[in-house]
């Protein structure tokens, strides 16, 4: 048997169900490498103790018929955890402590999964490279001084490091797959209200959705099994049959269509990743799948469109954070200063100069010409998609435009940071599910990450070829453990 | 309307006309609250129903309250207003201590209800009064700056509580309008039970705009708001008192600025609260945790066959059925308590009696002591058997009214009062005709003078055998024998 924390969640799970394994070694053998690993940075908040004594509970009375038997389970600190201090990676939540449970871990916990801690991530999800986290920046296991990507770059770095079987991230504008992309793991973001937003620290409501991170494809179909749910809680949860993920999982792709996008050549990409997107493509010829050339001619308006459409949101949904009630408050001599004071202490540079863009967008006088037209391109980038699915059952795009940056490469020009999104934020403005894959490394033997699109609620078809296209890249991370400390 | 009902104020030989509209907040008569399932009790013990959402907890959503929209969908039929298939819920961006989200959701540009109309009864005639909308929002919670000298306090039982916007036309011409308008209003939602119209305990709060304009110019004026008024005296005396010192700005040759005021109670003023500039920029947006509101034809047929008959209604079938003055009908529908009050009682009654009786004695014993007629000391059935009595001659109607002052006392029943108290009227020919007797042979000086011509007397004979018959003889039967016997 290999090293317990380098198996994926199938291994552990089969080997749970056969005794092989008792949850409170798995637990212990993911605690023990988090301790040596403190140098990742990867969490904000341990859940160790409890996490091992839910373990010994598991182990007395195992129920091996759930999904995730005993499995402990590392995740985002943008997920509402009761009685865990729950972060979002920002000051002004610094000693939050929920009283509740948000919808996708609590479909964790039922299934026998167990909080193992909280992972880093870019402050209220707002960055491409975790550096934005109060919580500091976290190193990316594939080399030192690399950013881990993001928001959800902790869990990421966690999973690639085997510091977390699998994990949930959260993903408005890419902050899953782009991470995935740059740590040589998978990440899927669900079509938009497949998951439930109750619990999830808002970002921008109309395009935040939580998905699975975990090392392969199969592992990511048994994750979206447990966490996509119907959920009244959340108003933009949409009732409809979901699949039996990994039950249905099959590499039989052929006769699917899938299209290749040529707006997505974007000026300056690097020739690997042009690479990339090739060997991509013939391995999907090699699968029986047919390559469709196809345009999506709004794309280039996606990016634009984003940064006013999620700031404007995040600039209302994070009004709440104002000392009154909760988290994070600087004494003022009267209620003005206290606000100014709570949030400009409170907030990080990148989350004010959100809400400050989101502000102005709103603002009277200027919501029609930003606001108003955003929403209409967003349609148009919607109406780009339901014209290129009307002849294609999938999309196959790069993840990311480059591989993981050096940390502070990108701190001082947020547009270039920015940039990092062009190929993932199309899919969260028309709400459509996308997964990152790994499917090559560049010229730093950095890994690099193909992106597979698909129709509302067809993640099925995307885990398909992505589980195809897996098996004939056969990629492998090769992650030195350089950080680890005894 | 007559002229010389016009609400003008005079200024040297100019006269002024006051442009009102309002802008009511109702709050919606729900059990729990318009996005979460607090409690809406009024009363409780501060921060006492307040739930994750309604504290604005991270990563809380709205749900909506579906019995809200059907009431705000009831009420908008109440106002013979246009039912919008589609509206959608905003955010209005705000910074408060006492609105925990930061933003309160409310509806802009697509409320749930359009355009519609509320008749008013005035003394010359009837009103209509435009309503240009009526929109669902939440409450804030309520920030308390008189307990501790140091701190504000926030109490947030009231967050997220339903309330109906209420948007009228710039058609109110007077203090006694909008008396009767809100009156009217109250009653039109107190009939469909979307409002209970509570003033004391803020179900009802308007906003008023007032401006002024010579009278016969056809354009506006400059107007004002005034903010948050919860009671109607205080809207007259607000309204008047705006108009007066926009009047007073223009007669000295200055301009109004269009601005926000508060009302001083107590200096019978307005004051300035915040000038157009200062204006807040809400910065409204579709809210994006809750998608459009889609309602359907059927959901509005089902509740306009729900609805039951509304005031205007009900007073044409009590005009047209009951032969009632329009002025007495009026009266006895204003209020949907009263008119089922009224309906029980002439059940099984005489419904002229009744509706002297209940317009009557019961309003001012209600008046008196300050109650609604939902507390009457008096029942209804109770008030119908007095009737009978009177009506079936058993008592008087002077009888009547000494058996009504003891029913007060804890609703007894008046057949009770008039059998142990010997109150029965006396209807007996022979028994008059020998009490008659008695005042003639007793009286036989005054019998002279009547036969002599002094007819005035007669009344004095009536007088005399009530007397005799310890005021329980029957009036007609004592007035027919009299005249038998004095003219005979």
């Amino acid at each position: 048997m290999s090293d317990i924390t380098s198996q994926s969640l199938f291994e552990l799970t089969l080997n749970i169900k056969e005794k092989k394994l008792s949850s409170e070694e798995i637990t212990k053998a993911f605690i023990d490498r988090a301790e040596k690993s403190r140098k990742l940075n990867v969490y904000v908040t341990d859940n160790f103790e409890k996490a091992v004594d839910q373990s010994k509970k598991f182990d007395s009375n195992p129920n091996l018929d759930s999904k995730l038997p005993g499995i402990p389970i590392a995740v985002k600190d943008l997920f509402c955890t009761i009685g865990v201090r729950t972060t979002a990676g920002s000051k002004i939540l610094n000693n939050f402590v929920p009283t509740y449970e948000s919808t996708v871990t609590q479909n964790l916990w039922n299934h026998g999964a167990i909080l193992l801690g909280k992972l880093n991530c870019d402050e209220f999800a707002m960055g491409s490279s975790n550096e934005t986290s109060f919580f500091g920046n976290v190193q990316n296991p594939v080399g030192e001084k690399l950013v881990p990507g993001g928001s959800s770059g902790g869990s990421s770095a966690a999973v690639a490091a085997n510091l977390t079987p699998v994990t949930i991230g959260t993903d408005t504008g890419g902050s899953i797959r782009q991470p995935a992309s740059f740590t040589g793991t998978v990440g899927l973001k669900p079509t938009y209200g497949s998951c439930s937003r109750y619990g999830i620290v808002a970002f921008a409501s109309s395009l935040d959705q939580a998905g699975p991170m975990t090392k392969n494809v199969r592992d990511c179909s048994m994750l979206l099994e447990v966490i996509s749910s119907f959920d009244q809680k959340d108003s933009t949860s949409i009732d409809y049959k979901r699949n039996n993920y990994s039950k249905e999982l099959s590499k039989d792709i052929k006769g699917k269509k899938i299209g290749i996008p040529k707006e997505y050549r974007v000026d300056n990409m690097p020739d690997e990743i042009e690479q990339l997107w090739k060997n991509g493509i013939t391995y999907a010829k090699d699968c029986g799948a047919e390559i469709v050339d196809i345009s999506l001619p709004h794309t280039n308006y996606a990016l634009p469109t984003y940064y006013i459409v999620a700031p404007a949101e995040a600039s209302s949904n994070l009004a709440r954070y104002d000392g009154v009630k909760y988290g994070f408050r600087s004494p003022g001599q009267n209620l003005i200063e206290m606000y100014e004071k709570t949030r400009s202490e409170g907030f990080g540079d990148e989350v004010k100069r959100r809400i400050m863009i989101g502000t102005y967008v709103l603002s009277s006088g200027y919501y029609d010409a930003y606001y108003l037209k955003a929403q209409k391109v967003r349609q148009l980038i919607k109406k780009d998609f339901d014209d290129a699915f009307s002849k294609v059952d999938a999309i196959l795009t790069p993840s990311t435009p480059s591989s993981a940056f050096k940390i502070g490469e990108k701190t001082n020009d947020p547009v270039s940071m920015y940039l990092n999104d062009i190929f993932t934020v199309p899919i969260n403005l028309a709400g459509l599910p996308g997964i990152s894959i790994p499917a090559g490394k560049d010229k730093n033997n950095y890994p690099l990450g193909l992106q597979v699109i698909g129709k509302p609620f067809d993640e099925q078809i995307i885990l398909n070829i992505s589980y195809a296209l897996e098996d004939k890249i056969n990629f492998k991370n090769d992650i030195s453990d350089w950080w680890l400390s005894e | 309307m007559s002229k010389n009902s016009e609400y003008l104020i005079d200024r040297e030989n100019k006269q002024y006309e006051v442009i009102i509209g309002l802008e009511v907040h109702a709050q919606v008569t729900s059990k729990s609250k318009l996005f979460s399932q607090s409690s809406t009790k009024f009363g409780a013990e501060p921060n006492t129903q307040v739930s994750l959402v309604d504290a604005a907890f991270p990563g809380m959503l709205p749900v909506i309250n579906e019995f809200c929209i059907e009431q705000a969908i009831k009420t908008g039929i109440g106002l013979k207003a246009k039912i919008n298939k589609k509206s959608v819920f905003d955010r209005k961006n705000y910074f408060y201590a006492d609105l925990p989200q930061g933003y309160q959701i409310s509806q802009y540009k697509y409320p749930i209800v359009g355009e519609g109309k509320v008749i008013l009864d005035m003394p010359n005639g009837q009103k209509e009064i435009g309503i240009e909308r009526l929109h669902l929002e939440q409450d804030a919670g309520k920030s308390i700056h008189d307990i501790d000298p140091n701190n504000t306090l926030v109490d947030l039982n009231r967050s997220g509580v339903a309330l109906m916007e209420i948007v009228s036309k710039p058609d109110l011409r007077s203090p006694d309008e909008v008396n009767v308008y809100i009156k009217k209003l109250r009653s039109i939602m107190r009939y469909l039970g979307t409002c209970d119209g509570n003033m004391q305990e803020g179900s009802l709060r308007a906003d008023v705009n007032v401006s002024v304009r010579l009278k016969g110019e056809t354009e506006f004026g400059t107007r004002c708001e005034i903010k948050n008024v919860n009671s109607i005296k205080f809207m007259q005396m607000a309204i008047i008192s705006e108009a007066n010192r926009q009047i007073d700005l223009l007669e000295e040759g200055n301009e109004i600025d269009q601005e926000t005021r508060l009302f001083d109670t107590k200096r019978n003023e307005t004051r300035s609260m915040r000038s157009k500039e200062d204006a807040h920029d809400y910065r409204y947006f579709p809210d994006p945790d809750l998608l459009p509101l889609e309602i359907s034809e059927e959901l509005i047929e089902k509740i306009k066959s729900d609805i039951p008959e509304l005031p205007d209604e009900k007073k044409k079938r009590f005009i047209d059925k009951f032969n009632l003055s329009p002025y007495e009908a009026t009266i006895l529908v204003s209020d949907i308590e009263t008119s089922n009050f009224f309906e029980e009682v002439i059940k099984n009654s005489d419904v002229k009696l009744a509706t002297n009786w209940i317009t009557g004695e019961l309003f001012a014993v209600l008046n008196e002591k300050n109650l609604e007629i939902s507390q009457s000391p008096v029942s209804a059935k109770n008030l119908s058997k007095l009737i009978n009595l009177i009506k079936d001659g058993t008592i008087s109607g002077k009888i009547a009214k000494t058996v009504f002052e003891q029913m007060i006392d804890g609703d007894q029943d008046p057949l009770i009062i008039v059998k142990e108290k010997g109150l029965k009227q006396e209807s007996d020919p022979k028994a008059i005709e020998e009490l008659i007797n008695k005042v003639i042979e007793n009286n036989s000086d005054k019998v002279a003078e009547y036969k002599s011509g002094k007819d005035k007397l007669f009344g004095f004979f009536v007088g005399q055998a009530m007397k005799e018959s310890k005021g329980k003889g029957n009036p007609q039967l004592i007035n027919k024998i009299l005249k038998e016997k004095l003219n005979g």
